[in-house]
């Protein structure tokens, strides 16, 4: 694993109006590593991927991206230099095909005579090895995705973005909506998509998703950085706590424990 | 219909599953069949078709003149229905095509017609380049109009369909008193139009015309883009979720734009066929099309949110209503009666269409 980060934010803020939504924000990640972003809701999660995606510009700070200072103007922009973001309700279309949808608007096409084709030969058998060098091994890529469950259509999407080659892969609450054995299915491919050599940034609320596959943990609240720990510095139990604000939990268990 | 599953035994369950099988079903030719949007509309033909065979048997429902007659009656609605399902699936409606095929009637008309009689007594070929611009021009109108406003297509065409019909009966009746138009076989050039889209293919003494050769051309031309370009999977991509395919770079705009203008070139092209056919135009031609081409599309098992069906399913709905209104016909039972049928065809095929797809989701 190399030392440089590929992606690293130094004191972003990012403001709207009078409302502040990040202050002085930092956190990096390195190629083949997995940075877990923790944080409740109304932390600042969702500012910060908009601001790593390229939806958003800083409003404060600096944003390194391959050792350079850059600025994204669009999603785009920073997709077509290798940042991917695979969002909560993932641009899949349900009725599509799991190989259309895996190349719907990047068609690999070829020439019969003087007509060009989608060449779907090649994208069905590229979709199914895609697939299964994450693990899966598609039953079918004629299937609709619509009768995907929630962690493989999370799935089709990760490949889809390695495929495409994603450098740094940001996961808005991949396992959010899952049961725990789906959910335990992304999380093995996230190490994947990490043992290939990506950045991998997983937004979460659930430590216990985060805990097994980070190797460290940026914890976000109410729009700062709590802390940055790498994986021999912080336990599972700590983890938790400090999401939840040890202290606000300490009170929680206090309170119901004595009406009990 | 289900697959037979053997009846598992406990042991079998706890086994951890062997990799990759535990996953793989077979799916038999006929389930995968019974997978496809334009099956439920190949069905319905042939029931349909075997229902008045039997029940019209005395009147020559299974003849060469009566399968021309039917292809005759299919042809113009299905160059319709096979444009307005693609833009169908792409989640749009064009309500405005049936009007047009009469607004671009007259403007042919009106433009090859001496001008001792109020017409502006323009060459063909100028006149059938003006008009096809025109198509084009009211394609692009109503999608940008769709687009811009982010309005229902079902309204703003809606609008346009009340507009062209209007203009289709305003024009004419201010320059030259009349709602009708013919005499189209005085134009210069008129060998030459009667050829292409006029002509009567005789075989075995039943006359079949050349505009079911435009629809099968046209038709078979359509299936190839949606299912093998990659404009096609753009549409399905759009109308299945329009959002999720901009973001990942799908022009959703301009492919549905071009998707309106080609529902307007089909209204041209039923209007030229239908001037030389009839030798002149009407202005109330074209009336309730646009309905019927949509009721075409899905009988043939579009969906009518977008995002799910078939050409060839549109081009066997156009087929079923025609044999329906023929079959009604010359069985002799009352015309009034037709609307009843399409209408209660029109609701079966969605409910069966509906079920099938849903099958085909969970398989």
């Amino acid at each position: 694993m190399s030392d440089a980060p590929l992606l690293e934010l130094k004191k972003v803020s990012k403001y709207f109006g009078s409302v502040i939504a990040l202050q002085d924000v930092s956190m990096f990640v390195r190629a083949g590593e997995v940075t877990c972003l923790l944080g409740d809701n109304g932390a600042g999660k969702s500012t910060l991927i908009k601001t790593l995606a390229g939806v958003h510009l800083p409003s404060e700070g600096t944003y390194y991206y391959e050792g350079e200072e850059t600025l994204f103007e669009s999603p785009r922009e920073a997709l077509n230099r290798g940042i991917a973001t695979v969002y909560q309700d993932l641009a899949m279309v349900p009725l599509m095909s799991i190989w259309r949808n895996f190349f719907l608007g990047s068609e690999p096409t070829k020439k019969i005579g003087p007509i060009t084709v989608y060449d779907q030969a090649f994208a069905k058998q590229t979709t199914r090895e895609e697939m299964a060098k994450m693990g899966i091994d598609i039953r079918d890529p004629d299937q609709p995705v619509g009768t995907l469950s929630g962690g493989e259509r999370q799935s089709v999407a990760i490949a889809r973005a390695v495929f495409f080659g994603a450098k740094v892969l940001i996961l808005d609450e991949p396992t959010a909506a899952l049961g725990v054995k789906q959910a335990g299915v992304v999380l093995r491919y996230i190490t994947q998509a990490r043992d290939r050599g990506i950045g991998v940034i997983f937004i979460t609320h659930n430590p216990h998703h985060a805990f097994p596959v980070g190797d460290h943990f940026v914890i976000l609240r109410r729009g700062t950085v709590m802390g940055d720990f790498s994986k021999d510095e912080v336990s599972r139990e700590e983890l938790v706590r400090m999401m939840a604000g040890g202290a606000d939990l300490d009170a929680l268990e206090h309170e119901l424990s004595t009406r009990a | 219909m289900t697959t037979e599953v053997a009846p598992e035994t406990a042991d079998e369950a706890d086994k951890p599953a062997a990799a990759p099988d535990e996953r793989v079903r077979e799916v038999s030719w006929f389930d995968r069949l019974l997978s496809r949007p334009e099956v439920g509309a190949l069905i319905a033909l042939v029931v349909v078709w075997i229902g008045f065979a039997i029940i019209a048997s005395d009147n020559n429902f299974v003849s060469m003149a009566t399968t021309a007659a039917i292809l005759n009656r299919a042809a113009p609605l299905g160059i319709l229905a096979v444009a307005v399902s693609l833009l169908m699936i792409a989640g749009e409606f064009d309500l405005s095509i049936g009007s047009l095929v009469g607004f671009i009637g007259m403007a042919v008309m009106l433009m090859v017609t001496s001008s001792a009689q109020g017409g502006w007594a323009l060459p063909l070929l100028p006149t059938l380049l003006l008009t096809l611009i025109l198509a084009l021009a009211v394609g692009w109108f109503n999608g940008t109009l769709v687009l811009q406003t982010k309005l229902p297509s079902f309204i703003i065409t809606l609008g346009s369909l009340f507009i062209f019909r209007g203009l289709a009966v305003a024009i004419p009746r201010t320059r030259t008193g009349r709602s009708q138009l013919g005499n189209f076989d005085d134009t210069p050039g008129f060998g030459f139009m009667d050829a292409v889209f006029g002509q009567k293919i005789s075989i075995f003494g039943a006359n079949f015309d050349i505009a079911i050769l435009w629809w099968v051309g046209i038709t078979l031309l359509l299936v190839f883009v949606l299912r093998r370009t990659r404009v096609g999977s753009w549409i399905f991509g759009v109308g299945g979720d329009a959002n999720a395919a901009r973001n990942v770079g799908v022009p959703v705009n301009r492919l549905k734009t071009a998707l309106f203008m080609t529902t307007a070139v089909a209204a041209f092209l039923v209007a030229v066929l239908q001037i030389v056919q009839f030798n002149g135009a009407d202005s109330l031609r074209g009336t309730q099309q646009e309905f019927n081409a949509i009721i075409a599309a899905v009988v043939g098992g579009t969906l009518l949110t977008g995002g799910y069906g078939s050409v060839l399913g549109a081009a066997l709905g156009a087929l079923i209503f025609a044999m329906v209104q023929q079959g009604i016909i010359i069985t002799g039972v009352d015309g009034d009666w037709f609307k009843v049928f399409v209408g209660a065809i029109l609701v079966l095929a969605v409910i069966f269409n509906n079920a099938l797809r849903q099958r085909a989701m969970k398989r």
